[in-house]
């Protein structure tokens, strides 16, 4: 046996800013996505969600329990930004062979409101800090992490490491990588929500701040509250709900490192290695792709899921995002909602790309609505370039 | 070329805990020895010290590396979250390709940050951090 799935509901918790705790954020977005569905409650047999805050609050078990949801499938997997996409696949697959019959997928994060993010120095990625013990000195690190702790290290520094080596090996600019924050900017304007949303330009991209060369200030996401969730079951019941269903049509996802020490290469993207897969899978190519929600760290983050997708050449990203394409109206509108560049990017913005595509797949994106959409593509990235997920969402299914 | 061991702060820095696999590693920095390890199987080099290949899954034996190699990639850091490195900004954080293979995360140290490009020559400099930790830092070549 296996069944076709699709997504039923989507919900978005209060943001960018917000006075909730992480949890208030999952039972908002919860809500919102369970009446969006006209799902009950007790329908969900399956739960996935994980957390990117001190102290794993609302990791998957506690928010399980807070929630009174009880699971006969159940997900807490934890890959950065990238998991949600990797639970999309998960709970296809689990839903395909009847492992359940709906599953709730459910995020919530106050990292703007609790600044607590250890954004670009002490430590590294993924080595979560109590912020009592950050306070009594400097710490014995075991593990990989032992190996990049002492140096400085962190989110922004990390990612400019794979911009520098682009920009020698095929001589992609600052510029261009402007380009894509510019254009996400632009999107933003459509977005009553959006953090940011007054237009900017290349030059205030390259003018602003320098944080670890080439990252500009501009370069870089965000970092906001926020909470989603995604409403998962098979297709034949999807059809009986409240909403026009959006088809899970292929998911697929790649790990090749977690510290950026570790990346094979520094210029190719993990879900380069599952890209054909993807497309095979959904029975569709390129060109039939009408918008794109990817995962947007940073601005390199972009170009080089463009390239690892095979949206691009290798090394082409650059020249490729200087035309204004990834603007709504362009030929390849990305980030609708203004992305995590202006719009909303708490810890891990995976599970927005998705919702974004939904709600352009479904004709109700407001003023950043793709004409005629029938295809989208949404992805994650998680720890540095480390993990990644991607899914085709499809109008109907071909 | 002169180090000031002093201004890299190392005293507030995150320090390695060495366990049964990496104590070999430590141990020999504190010697001023660079070990990496190699597979008996299929003879790749890996840095960071592992239980197992991670090529191949073999067994690993250690050897004594050149402590040479080039910049692979790298960032000057100019804006940092939490002290003592946003008082250490502007460094220099670095991806160094060994002569034997491997990356190492690292920082360069000891020179102006201009001097420092992609495929620059550098060499390990050891530089004692506590009691029982030497941490691994590169310097441009001679």
């Amino acid at each position: 046996m296996t069944r076709n799935v699709a997504i039923a509901g989507i919900g978005l918790s209060d943001y960018p800013i917000s006075p909730f705790t992480p949890e208030q954020h999952i039972a908002q977005a919860f809500q919102r996505a369970l009446a969006d569905s006209g799902l009950r409650k007790e329908d969900i047999d399956g739960f996935a969600c994980t957390g990117d805050s001190v102290p794993h609050i609302e990791d998957a078990v506690n928010s399980a329990e807070q929630l009174g949801i009880h699971p006969r499938y159940y997900d807490g997997t934890f890959t950065g930004g990238s998991v949600f996409e990797l639970m999309i696949q998960h709970a296809s697959a689990a839903i395909a062979v009847g492992e359940c019959e709906v599953a709730l997928i459910v995020y919530g994060s106050d990292s703007r409101s609790r600044r607590k993010r250890q954004n670009g120095s002490k430590g590294g990625y993924g080595l979560v800090y109590d912020p009592r013990q950050a306070s009594q000195g400097p710490l014995r690190v075991g593990g990989p992490m032992a190996f990049e702790a002492s140096y400085g290290g962190g989110i922004i520094c990390s990612y400019a490491l794979a911009a520098q080596r682009h920009m020698y090996e095929f001589g992609t600019t600052s510029e261009q990588l402007a380009e894509i924050a510019v254009a996400t900017r632009y999107n933003a304007g459509f977005n009553p929500s959006a953090l940011y949303r007054d237009p900017i330009t290349v030059e205030d991209v390259l003018n602003s701040r320098m944080m670890a060369d080439p990252l500009h200030q501009l370069d870089c996401c965000v970092v906001s509250d926020a909470g989603g969730a995604v409403i998962l079951t098979t297709e034949e019941r999807a059809r009986d709900l409240k909403q026009q269903p959006v088809h899970v049509l292929a998911a697929k996802s790649c790990m090749t490192h977690w510290q950026i020490g570790q990346m094979p290469s520094f210029t190719t993207a993990p879900v380069s290695h599952v890209a054909d897969a993807l497309f095979a899978a959904a029975g569709v190519t390129h060109s039939d792709i009408d918008v794109l929600e990817l995962y947007d760290s940073f601005t390199i983050t972009v170009l080089m899921q463009l390239e690892g997708l095979g949206f691009c050449k290798k090394g082409e990203g650059g020249p490729f995002v200087s035309d204004g394409k990834l603007k709504v109206g362009g030929a390849l509108p990305t980030n609708t909602d203004g992305g995590g560049l202006s719009s909303s990017h708490p810890g891990m913005r995976g599970i927005f790309t998705i919702i974004e595509a939904v709600r352009q797949l479904r004709g109700a994106a407001g003023d950043a609505q793709v004409p005629d959409c029938k295809l989208a593509l949404a992805s994650g990235s998680g720890g540095i370039l480390s993990s990644m997920g991607a899914t085709i969402l499809g109008k109907e299914r071909p | 070329m002169s180090i000031n061991v002093e201004a890299l702060r190392l005293a507030e820095r995150d320090l390695p805990m060495p366990d049964p696999v990496t104590r070999p590693y430590w141990e020999a920095l504190n010697r001023g020895e660079f070990l990496l390890q190699r597979c008996v199987t299929c003879g790749q080099a890996q840095y960071y010290p592992r239980a197992i290949c991670s090529h191949c899954a073999g067994d690993v034996e250690w050897f004594t590396a050149s402590g040479r190699g080039a910049v692979h990639t790298f960032s000057i850091v100019r804006m940092a979250f939490a002290e003592p490195f946003s008082s250490l900004v502007p460094y220099v954080f670095a991806v160094v390709e060994l002569d034997e293979g491997p990356l190492v995360l690292t920082n360069i140290i000891g020179c102006p940050i201009d001097d420092v490009r992609i495929g620059t020559r550098v060499r390990l400099e050891p530089v004692k951090a506590s009691d029982e930790i030497t941490l691994p830092f590169w310097v441009l070549e001679d």
